[in-house]
């Protein structure tokens, strides 16, 4: 089948800066995608090509087939966007900002009202659903967002950091309307700071960084390429377990205070490390996304 | 997609946005334009009458009261527009990001600025309204043709709102506004023909006062409340819709490049 989104050799440049350089991956009908990758990779830069926002340097953006830069309008039609910045109109009631939004997509108003009101049910807002927006909580107020982005009953749903700044009950019910979503067969771009979110969501990532693409993978195949499968974190390692490491070129991170050795559950270096140097303070534990995330784009602070 | 102008009836989404928000204070802004009116006539009818006593204009003799009495619509005309368009837009723009939720959807830019222009001329056509009753039951105003107001209200309206929307786009920050109000209201305020005839400026001025787009506002809602004034109307109007036409277009241009990037 056609891809949802086919991006190739995208290259954004404003300001004299390159914020997004030659990157190239697919969506394909249904998936849950995410894009992934430190403060100033370019990942937002990336979305608002794809929604229109802002027009391409150079390459090809095409959406359901079609090329943004031409069929923009047709596109945006049948996309719905939550944007990282709370863009609810504070002016209008919760029902209403759903309403006047389904009015930019010259949705009939009948039909709007019984969308508004399923939508309102499905993100449980329905009691709310005369109050400002003002008097929404930060999760409230992102469920209204999602609610507004399915609006039109996208065929694409891109979400930009749908979940920073909830509290973790509020995450999880995001988390739990996502799937719900995903269930349904809804195409999703999702990007996030939180590499438990993308494990738990996406069926297929990307890890952007300096606007270039560094992996591409499932969450499970990107784990276990990339950090073994099993961790070790070691809290002030001796001498004799730095030579031992270097002896025998164990794919590792050294922080100094601390050490990390990427291994897999049942290897022979498991094994060694846990009877010879693990006295005290060792952590045993299965690698994440997270681990993944710090080996490919450092630990340095980006900002 | 962003060298072209895209323009479409959507536009109307937009203003109806702003007319909904509007609906919820409108009680409030309904005030203003009944009272403005009657305390500048009762100010000026009352406190100027001794200090003047006829104002030549057009080759008529006109009371203090009467001249000035055109002069309040337009200027609110100017007021209601250009306050739309500069501080209510840079709010929706900057602080409550309306637009950038908007330009999720199938809308353009372009839509939003048009729709925010003619937004604030809607609103002057609306105070021009309540004003040309109050000021047409005091006797000010001579009907029919002061109906002809009403029009020349949403094409002043547009042409101010047009211009102010040009400087929310280049006005870095909110406070900034005090400088183009400061630079231009101001002065087009009071020298527009607004309180004392533009003939009463040494010549030198004069020109320049006739390059005020509240000049022409002044000069047709005269025209159409007393029969007379000295610039024919159809310059006027020629003026206004060029001169909204200009800035509309400057004021896309400017909001693409402080928005788009």
């Amino acid at each position: 089948m056609r891809n949802i989104i086919d991006v190739q050799n995208l290259v954004k440049r404003y300001n004299g800066f390159t914020a997004v350089d030659d990157l190239s991956f697919e969506v394909p009908p249904g998936e849950f995608f995410g894009l992934l990758g430190p403060n100033g990779a370019g990942k937002t830069t990336t979305i608002r090509t794809l929604y229109g926002f802002s027009p391409i340097t150079d390459g090809r953006v095409m959406v359901f087939g079609r090329d943004i830069r031409r069929d923009w309008r047709a596109i945006k039609a049948r996309i719905g966007v939550c944007q990282q910045d709370n863009t609810l109109d504070p002016d209008l009631s919760v029902e209403q900002n759903l309403l006047i939004f389904a009015g930019y997509f010259s949705i009939p108003v009948d039909e709007a009202r019984r969308q508004a009101e399923e939508l309102l049910d499905f993100f449980a807002l329905t009691h709310k659903k005369n109050a400002k927006v003002m008097e929404l909580s930060g999760g409230m107020a992102r469920r209204l967002i999602l609610a507004r982005a399915l609006i039109n009953q996208p065929d694409l749903l891109i979400l930009d950091e749908p979940t920073t700044g909830l509290d973790p009950q509020s995450r999880h019910q995001v988390w739990e309307k996502l799937d719900s979503l995903k269930e349904r067969g809804l195409t999703v771009l999702m990007t996030t700071h939180y590499m438990e979110e993308a494990a738990q969501l996406c069926d297929r990532l990307v890890i952007v960084d300096h606007g270039k693409v560094l992996v591409n993978g499932t969450p499970a195949e990107l784990i276990a390429r990339h950090a073994g499968g099993s961790v070790i974190e070691i809290e002030g390692p001796d001498q004799a377990l730095k030579d031992y490491i270097a002896r025998h070129e164990v794919a590792c991170d050294d922080l100094g205070r601390k050490l990390i050795i990427y291994t897999t559950e049942e290897s022979e270096l498991n094994a060694i490390i846990r009877e010879r140097f693990c006295a005290a303070r060792c952590t045993f534990r299965s690698s994440t996304l997270e681990d993944v995330f710090l080996r490919l784009t450092g630990r340095e602070l980006r900002e | 997609m962003m060298e072209t102008f895209n323009i479409s009836w959507r536009f109307i989404k937009v203003w109806r946005r702003n007319l909904v928000t509007y609906q919820k204070i409108w009680k409030i802004n309904f005030i203003t334009p009944l009272l403005e009116p009657l305390l500048y006539i009762l100010a000026f009818g009352l406190g100027f009458s001794g200090l003047v006593e006829e104002v030549e204009y057009a080759g008529r003799s006109l009371t203090y009261t009467q001249f000035i009495a055109p002069a309040l619509i337009a200027t609110a005309v100017m007021w209601n527009a250009f306050f739309e368009t500069t501080y209510a837009s840079f709010v929706r723009m900057y602080y409550q990001k309306t637009f950038d939720g908007m330009l999720a959807t199938p809308l353009s830019l372009e839509e939003i600025i048009l729709a925010e222009v003619v937004w604030s001329a809607t609103k002057a056509f609306g105070a021009a309204a309540i004003m040309m009753i109050v000021l047409g039951v005091l006797g000010f105003i001579e009907f029919p043709s002061g109906l002809l107001i009403l029009p020349m209200a949403f094409l002043g309206g547009m042409a101010m709102g047009a211009i102010g929307m040009f400087f929310t786009g280049i006005t870095p920050t909110i406070d900034m506004f005090n400088l183009p109000i400061f630079l231009f209201i101001t002065p087009m305020f009071l020298f527009s023909g607004t309180f004392f005839p533009v003939s009463n400026l040494p010549a030198w001025a004069q020109p320049m006062a006739l390059a005020f787009p509240l000049y022409h506002m002044v000069e047709l809602v005269r025209r159409f409340s007393l029969g007379s004034s000295q610039t024919h109307p159809a310059v006027c109007v020629a003026y206004l819709l060029l001169f909204a036409l200009i800035f509309l277009v400057l004021a896309m241009r400017s909001m693409h490049k402080r928005l788009i990037n």
